[in-house]
């Protein structure tokens, strides 16, 4: 019989804790009318004036934590991306004696970048309104606090805004490294990607999404579409990679010595963290926790999903089998390719764009590296580069008004829209992403290698860079 | 007193193991090894570019007998370890001079 008292109590508890609540709020709506019908004197109005000026303030300062909840979440998803994601998926591609050496080039861009960010980079950005790059308006963040940049993103802190992008700027470097493994020196690295940052990234940054920048979908005189980075991250990053590639020439004994991934486990940890955090990467560019980020979150997903069995289906033809590597690689491909997409596309459409990512980038991957024989050793090109092409001129296709009216109410946007010219818009800003990599890479490796060399010395890739770059194993099983 | 090196399919070894223990042996050494005899290794293919995989994953066992058990102790491997395959690997043989155990120095078969 004790429950049923302990029952009764929480109740009791329930029912009087409710009931102020309760009582709180009905009096509220009720109150106007019945002090307006009493006396239309000018101080009732006033109150109510007032009153409806604290439930404005209450209701921006609901949605200001709301979309400033998803925003926090959605920047610490973009650096889950990064390290540890990218740093396993690309690990455990490379041989075991290099894990270590790719690891910390994601990992040390996580550190690097954030310091050239705080001081320079936010700033270069985002800061003014030129149309190729910014300026020092926010060098040393001055300026940026608690209250929203309304040029942005106008519900949430600057603060919020300007960590959220840096997450994008850290994964964008970490991505040449794919094409760079096991044969580029770490201070050569380090070097070329500080220089990079400022370069190619913050230019193209500015250009596609900064307020003025001359690509801009609101405002630009050729108003690409990218929602999440298909040009500012994947293509700068993606040619870039090719260029490294065939600058720092092929690894010692390709192609003929076989060269396996190591640990396709690790690989695989990697690339499903990396479709969760393109949650945070895709659906946070709305920049606030509404039903567009719940629409690009769902062609995200639907992308990266196509893309996978593209990439299986295409291998299963060719070898007869579907491998764990391709699916995966498969998946990255149509996250890829979607993020320019995301914000603009229905589910359906995201299907068809993941899934012609995925069959694409196989055969790049595949035959079109055979071809030409470059050593990109984890095909940061053939998936980042060719995926984000493909992706950004699709989005030009696909893109509708019914799911983001960018260019104003009521105003057509893409192809399926009846629009196609907003293909040719695409095509400038992927021509100016292309054009700008290509250049930019091209002159600072030249700089770079000048200064402290770009590649490692025979011997020390063969012993492995982890023990000759950095004097660390990646495994002692042993010990 | 004899030496047996048998090299068998690693997905053998816990059946010829089990069959060794029962005839009676007491004790053995087991060595992860890596080789190949006439059995063609495979291919793996990774995003398109394709490995040839020849020297594959082998157990080997040693274990030195007194003669009298070494017949029945080849018996045993035989019947464990073949698959009628390619690969099931082979039984070396060989005289062994002197066996000593460490712990009090006693020598010969007595030793095993």
């Amino acid at each position: 019989m004790k429950w049923k008292g302990v029952v009764c109590c929480c109740l009791m508890i329930l029912v009087l804790t409710a009931f102020p609540l309760l009582a709180q709020q009905s009096p509220a709506p009720a109150a106007p009318p019945a002090s307006t019908a009493s006396a239309a004197t000018p101080e009732v109005p006033q109150a109510v004036t007032e009153r409806l000026n604290q439930l404005e303030q209450k209701a921006t300062s609901a949605q200001s934590s709301a979309d400033n909840g998803w925003m926090l979440v959605s920047a610490a998803l973009v650096l889950l991306m990064t390290g540890p994601g990218l740093a396993l998926f690309y690990g455990g591609l490379v041989r075991q004696k290099n894990v270590l050496a790719i690891m910390m080039q994601s990992f040390s861009l996580m550190a690097l970048i954030t310091v050239l960010w705080a001081l320079v980079g936010y700033s270069l950005c985002f800061g003014g309104s030129g149309p190729v790059i910014g300026n020092f308006e926010h060098a040393f963040l001055r300026g940026v606090g608690a209250l929203p940049n309304a040029d942005y993103a106008g519900t949430i802190p600057q603060t919020t805004f300007m960590i959220y992008q840096l997450m994008f700027a850290i994964i964008t470097p970490a991505l040449i490294t794919g094409a760079t493994a096991e044969r580029m020196k770490f201070s050569g690295t380090v070097l070329f990607m500080t220089l990079w940052f400022l370069v190619v990234y913050a230019p193209m940054a500015h250009m596609v999404w900064g307020k003025g920048g001359f690509l801009n979908a609101a405002g630009g005189k050729f108003p690409t579409l990218d929602f999440a980075g298909g040009t500012v991250v994947h293509i700068t990053s993606g040619v870039s990679a090719l260029v490294c590639a065939l600058f720092l020439g092929k690894r010692t004994g390709y192609p003929k010595q076989p060269m396996p991934p190591h640990s396709l486990v690790l690989s695989i940890i990697g690339a499903c963290l990396l479709w969760v955090g393109w949650f945070g990467f895709n659906a946070g560019s709305a920049l606030a926790s509404n039903s567009l980020a719940s629409s690009a979150f769902v062609a995200t997903h639907f992308g990266a999903a196509a893309a996978a069995m593209g990439w299986s289906l295409a291998e299963w033809i060719k070898n007869g089998r579907a491998s764990a590597l391709g699916a995966i690689s498969g998946a990255v491909a149509g996250l890829v390719a979607i993020t320019p997409a995301a914000g603009f596309v229905g589910p359906m459409p995201a299907l068809a764009i993941g899934f012609i990512a995925g069959v694409f980038c196989y055969w790049m991957v595949t035959r079109f590296k055979a071809m030409f024989g470059y050593d990109d050793a984890l095909d940061a090109f053939g998936v980042h580069g060719a995926g984000g092409t493909v992706g950004a001129l699709l989005t030009g296709v696909f893109a509708q008004a019914a799911f983001n009216p960018i260019f104003g109410a009521g105003k057509r946007v893409g192809g399926l829209d009846g629009r196609w010219g907003q293909v040719g818009n695409q095509l400038v800003g992927v021509l100016i992403a292309w054009g700008i990599a290509l250049v930019g890479t091209i002159v600072l490796l030249k700089l770079v290698d000048l200064l402290t060399g770009l590649r490692v010395h025979e011997e020390h890739e063969i012993a492995g860079l982890d023990i000759s770059l950095h004097g660390e194993e990646g495994y002692n099983l042993e010990s | 007193m004899m030496k047996i090196e048998a090299i068998i399919q690693p997905s053998r070894f816990e059946s010829v193991k089990e069959a060794l223990l029962e005839i009676g042996v007491e004790g053995m050494t087991v060595t992860e090894v890596r080789g190949h005899g006439r059995q063609k290794g495979h291919t793996e293919v990774y995003r398109g570019r394709e490995y040839t995989v020849d020297l594959l994953p082998k157990i080997k066992l040693e274990m030195v007998l007194a003669d009298a058990l070494v017949n029945r102790a080849v018996e045993a491997i035989l019947k464990s370890a073949k698959t009628g395959k390619i690969g099931d690997g082979k039984i070396f043989i060989s005289r062994i001079e002197e066996a000593i155990r460490i712990r009090n120095e006693e020598r010969g078969e007595g030793a095993l």
